[in-house]
C-alpha cells in the first residue's frame, strides 16, 4: 500500500505569527517531536490561544470533525481504602461512617436495570480494601461477565491491581492474566496523579509508586491488555513534574502502543486535606488538555472527563485538543465527593447536543474506541 | 464567503469597524481561537493595564409578581399567586445592611411588572434606601420602566426623571434579550419592543444617566440575529455614548416555557463574546456571566475579550430559579481573576477604581 499524501500544510493564521509560541508551532504542524523544553513552554506561555489553535490543529489532523462519547456506567464497589491520598474525599476507613462495600450480588443488582440498553462499558474502580480476598474481584469479574456478555470491562487501576500482586504474593503478569480469564479487557488510567516521587512522597506516599504504575501499564500491554493514563493535576506539582509525567507515558507508548488515552484530572477541592489549594482555573483544564495533545504524539486519544471538567469545560476542551468527551456514566462518586457540581449522569441525547454545539460530528465508540454503528 | 471571512479577521486585527456580513462571517465561520485571540488584543488595546475589575453588588429583586408572563422566565409569579411577593422597606434595608458588611457599594434593584404599584411606591422605594445608605441604585430595566409608564399613563421620559430625582443612579440592560422584533414575538410577545428598548436607555442617556445593554442568546434567533442585535446596540452608543458595558449571557431553560430548548453551553458563548468585543467597538466594557457560565467559563472568557468579572450578586434569583446555581464571593472572582495572570480591581458602576 503507498503512503497516503502528506496533508497540506495548514497556515498559521496571522494574529499567532507573532506568538512565542511560533517555534513550537512550526515543530508540531511539521510533524516532529516536541521536547521537554517545549512542553514547559506550551504550559507557561501567555498565548493560551495559540496554544489551544494548535493542539486543535493536531486534533483535527488526527481526528477531523469527530468527537467521541460512549454508553459506560462506573461501578465504585467500595470507598473503602487502606491508603490516605491527601488529595481524596473518596475514601472511609473499616468501620467509619459512610464506607461501603458491595457484594457480588449488590454490584450485580446496581448494573442489573441496564441490561439490555446497548451499554458498552463497565468502568470499575475502589478504594485499596484491606481484607478483601482476591477471589472478590475474580468473582465480581465473572459476574458482570456472565450476566452482561456485550458490556466490556475496564476494571482496576494499576493501584488497586499492584495491591492485588502484593496481597497475593504472585507476580504482576500472573495477576493480570487470572483477571483477563475472569472478564477484564481494560485497564483504566487512574492512580497516577503525578509520577515525581517529590509529589508522590507529599501527597500519596503509602501507594505503588511510579515504577510500579509503569509496571502494572507495561506487563497489562505485553499481555495485549490496553490501558489509558491519568495526571491529576492542580495541587502542588510544579510544570516541569507535569511535563516529565506526560514524557514518560510518551516513553512507555513509543514501547508499547498500549495506551488508548490519556486523560487529564483536575484536581477537586472540598472535603479533603489539600482543601486549602482550591481548584485549577479553567484555563489551566484546557492548557492540560491542549499540551497533552501535543506532547503525546503516539497515543491516540486525549479525553474531556465531563465529570471532573463540567460539562461546559469538556465542551469547549474539544476544540483544545480532546477528541472523547467520555460516556453517559449515571453514579459517580469519586469526584462528586470532592464536591463536584456536575451531574452524575447525561442521556445520550444530551451528549450529543453537548458535542453538536461545539460544531463537533458526534461518534459513539465502545471501550477500545472502535466507531459503534458504522459498517 | 472565505474572502468575506479574511477580511473580517483583517478588519478585526487593524481595529476597524466591522460591518454586519462581516460581524455574521465572524460568528458563523470564524475559528474559535483565532476569535479569541483576535477579542482579547482589542481588550488589551482599551485595557492595557493587566487587571481585571468587579463590583461588589447585591441582588434585589422587589417584587417577582408579574404580568408579562414571558415564556423565558421561570421567576415571575402572577399577581395573587401564592408564591407571588413585595418586600417592604425594611426587608430592603436589611439586604442592604448585608451588602455594607462585606464592603457592598451597589445594588441591583429589580423586579416584575407588577399591575398595581404606583409609580409614587417606586419614588418611596428610591427614597427610603437613599436617605438611609451610601449605595448607588443600579435599578429597574427597560421593560419595568416602560410598565411603570403604561400604569401611569405618562411618558417614558417623565418617569425616568422622577425616578432619578428620587435616587436612581444607573438603569441596567436587562429585558434587552434579543433586540429583534422576529424573535421577541416569539420569546416574550408582551414585552418591550425593539424600538422601545432603546428608547428608554435613549432617552435615560439624554437625562445623563450611564446604562448597560445585554443580550441573552440560545434560544430562538439565528446566529445574524444576534450580529442584529450588536448592530442595534452599537448604533445608539455611537448616538448617545450611554452604555458603560455590554454582558452577553446564554439562555437557561429549566422550568421555562421553553424548556425544550437545547441548553447551550460554553462553545457559543466563548465565541459570541469574542465576537461582541470585536463588533462593539464603541461599548468600553465587556463583561464575563459567571452566574450563566460558572467560574471556570468566566475565567476563559477572561482571554476572549472580557475585562470585567461582574458583581459579587450575593443573591440571583432569576437565573436560579431556571436551574443555574454558581456563588462566586469577592475573594473567589479575586482567586478567578489572579488565577489567569491579571490583577483583581474593585470598581464602582462608571469603571471608576474603589479601594477595598
Amino acid at each position: 500500500m503507498r503512503a497516503a499524501p502528506a496533508p497540506p500544510r495548514l497556515q498559521v493564521p496571522a494574529v499567532f505569527r507573532g506568538s512565542d509560541l511560533l517555534p513550537q508551532i512550526e515543530k508540531a504542524l511539521s510533524g516532529e517531536r516536541l521536547s521537554f523544553e517545549d512542553g514547559v513552554r506550551l504550559f507557561e506561555s501567555e498565548d493560551v490561544n495559540a496554544l489551544g489553535w494548535l493542539a486543535n490543529a493536531v486534533r483535527e489532523r488526527m481526528h477531523g470533525n469527530v468527537a467521541y462519547y460512549l454508553k459506560n456506567r462506573h461501578i465504585n464497589y467500595t470507598n473503602i481504602c487502606k491508603y490516605d491520598c491527601m488529595f481524596c474525599s473518596f475514601y472511609r476507613k473499616e468501620g467509619e461512617e459512610g464506607a461501603w462495600l458491595w457484594s457480588v450480588d449488590q454490584v450485580l443488582e446496581h448494573v442489573a436495570p441496564f441490561k439490555g440498553q446497548g451499554l458498552k462499558e463497565f468502568h470499575i474502580v475502589g478504594g485499596v480494601h484491606p481484607t478483601l480476598p482476591f477471589s472478590y474481584y475474580t468473582d465480581m469479574l465473572r459476574a458482570l461477565k456472565r450476566e452482561h456478555p456485550d458490556v466490556a470491562i475496564k476494571a482496576f487501576t494499576a493501584i488497586e491491581i499492584a495491591y492485588l500482586a502484593e496481597l497475593t504474593g504472585k507476580p504482576l503478569r500472573e495477576v493480570l492474566t487470572e483477571l483477563r480469564a475472569a472478564g477484564l479487557d481494560m485497564v483504566p488510567g487512574g492512580g497516577a496523579e503525578v509520577f515525581a516521587d517529590r509529589v508522590r512522597y507529599k501527597v500519596c506516599r503509602d501507594k505503588a509508586d511510579a515504577d510500579r504504575w509503569f509496571d502494572v501499564h507495561e506487563t497489562a500491554h505485553s499481555l495485549g491488555i490496553p490501558t489509558n493514563a491519568t495526571m491529576l493535576y492542580g495541587h502542588i506539582e510544579t510544570t516541569e513534574e507535569r511535563v516529565d509525567h506526560i514524557l514518560r507515558l510518551r516513553d512507555l507508548q513509543d514501547r508499547t502502543q498500549g495506551l488508548k488515552s490519556y486523560i487529564p484530572l483536575a484536581y477537586h477541592p472540598d472535603f479533603n486535606r489539600l482543601a486549602k489549594l482550591g481548584a485549577p482555573s479553567g484555563l489551566d483544564a484546557l492548557r492540560n488538555v491542549a499540551v497533552g495533545r501535543l506532547l503525546l504524539d503516539n497515543v491516540p486519544h486525549i479525553k474531556a472527563y465531563w465529570i471532573m471538567l463540567g460539562v461546559k469545560v469538556a465542551q469547549l476542551a474539544l476544540s483544545w485538543g480532546a477528541d472523547d468527551i467520555d460516556g453517559t456514566v449515571t453514579w459517580e462518586r469519586i469526584y462528586h465527593m470532592a464536591g463536584a457540581q456536575t451531574p452524575e449522569g447525561l442521556t445520550e441525547e444530551r451528549l450529543i447536543e453537548v458535542i453538536r454545539e461545539a460544531g463537533r460530528e458526534p461518534q459513539e465508540r465502545d471501550a477500545f474506541y472502535n466507531p459503534v454503528g458504522a459498517s | 464567503m472565505a474572502k468575506l471571512l479574511d477580511r473580517a479577521y483583517e478588519k478585526a486585527a487593524t481595529h476597524e469597524r466591522l460591518d454586519y456580513d462581516e460581524g455574521v462571517a465572524l460568528l458563523v465561520e470564524g475559528d474559535t481561537h483565532v476569535l479569541s485571540a483576535l477579542a482579547h488584543r482589542r481588550r488589551m488595546v482599551l485595557h492595557p493595564e493587566p487587571v481585571v475589575t468587579y463590583i461588589v453588588e447585591r441582588n434585589i429583586n422587589y417584587t417577582n409578581a408579574c404580568i408579562t408572563y414571558c415564556r423565558f422566565c421561570a421567576f415571575y409569579r402572577r399577581p395573587g399567586d401564592k408564591e407571588a411577593y413585595v418586600l417592604s422597606h425594611e426587608q430592603i434595608g436589611k439586604k442592604i445592611e448585608e451588602l455594607l458588611e462585606v464592603g457592598g457599594i451597589q445594588i441591583l434593584l429589580q423586579g416584575g411588572h407588577h399591575p398595581d404599584l404606583p409609580l409614587t411606591w417606586y419614588e418611596e422605594m428610591l427614597r427610603y434606601i437613599k436617605a438611609r445608605y451610601p449605595v448607588n441604585v443600579h435599578g429597574f430595566s427597560a421593560p419595568e420602566i416602560e410598565h411603570i409608564s403604561n400604569v401611569e399613563g405618562m411618558p417614558v421620559e417623565t418617569v425616568i426623571s422622577r425616578l432619578r430625582d428620587a435616587g436612581l443612579g444607573t438603569i441596567p440592560g436587562a429585558g434587552g434579550e434579543m433586540l429583534v422584533d422576529r424573535v421577541r414575538g416569539i420569546i416574550a410577545p408582551l414585552k418591550t419592543t425593539t424600538a422601545s428598548w432603546l428608547d428608554v436607555h435613549r432617552t435615560a442617556h439624554r437625562l445623563g444617566m450611564r446604562t448597560t445593554a445585554t443580550m441573552m442568546f440560545g434560544h430562538a434567533e439565528t446566529l445574524p440575529e444576534r450580529i442584529e442585535h450588536l448592530e442595534r446596540v452599537r448604533q445608539l452608543q455611537d448616538e448617545t455614548r450611554g452604555f458603560t458595558a455590554f454582558i452577553p449571557w446564554t439562555f437557561q431553560p429549566e422550568n421555562t416555557a421553553m424548556w425544550r430548548y437545547p441548553k447551550l453551553e460554553s462553545h457559543q458563548y466563548l465565541r459570541t463574546t469574542a465576537v461582541s468585543r470585536l463588533y462593539l467597538d464603541n461599548v468600553e466594557n465587556l463583561q464575563a456571566s459567571w452566574v450563566t457560565q460558572g467560574a471556570r467559563v468566566a475565567e476563559i472568557s477572561l482571554r476572549a475579550g472580557v475585562n470585567d468579572m461582574g458583581s459579587t450578586m450575593l443573591e440571583e434569583n432569576v437565573v436560579s430559579a431556571a436551574g443555574t446555581t454558581y456563588a462566586l464571593d469577592g475573594p473567589g472572582i479575586e482567586r478567578s481573576i489572579r488565577m489567569c495572570g491579571f490583577e483583581p480591581r474593585r470598581r464602582n458602576v462608571y469603571y471608576e477604581e474603589v479601594l477595598a
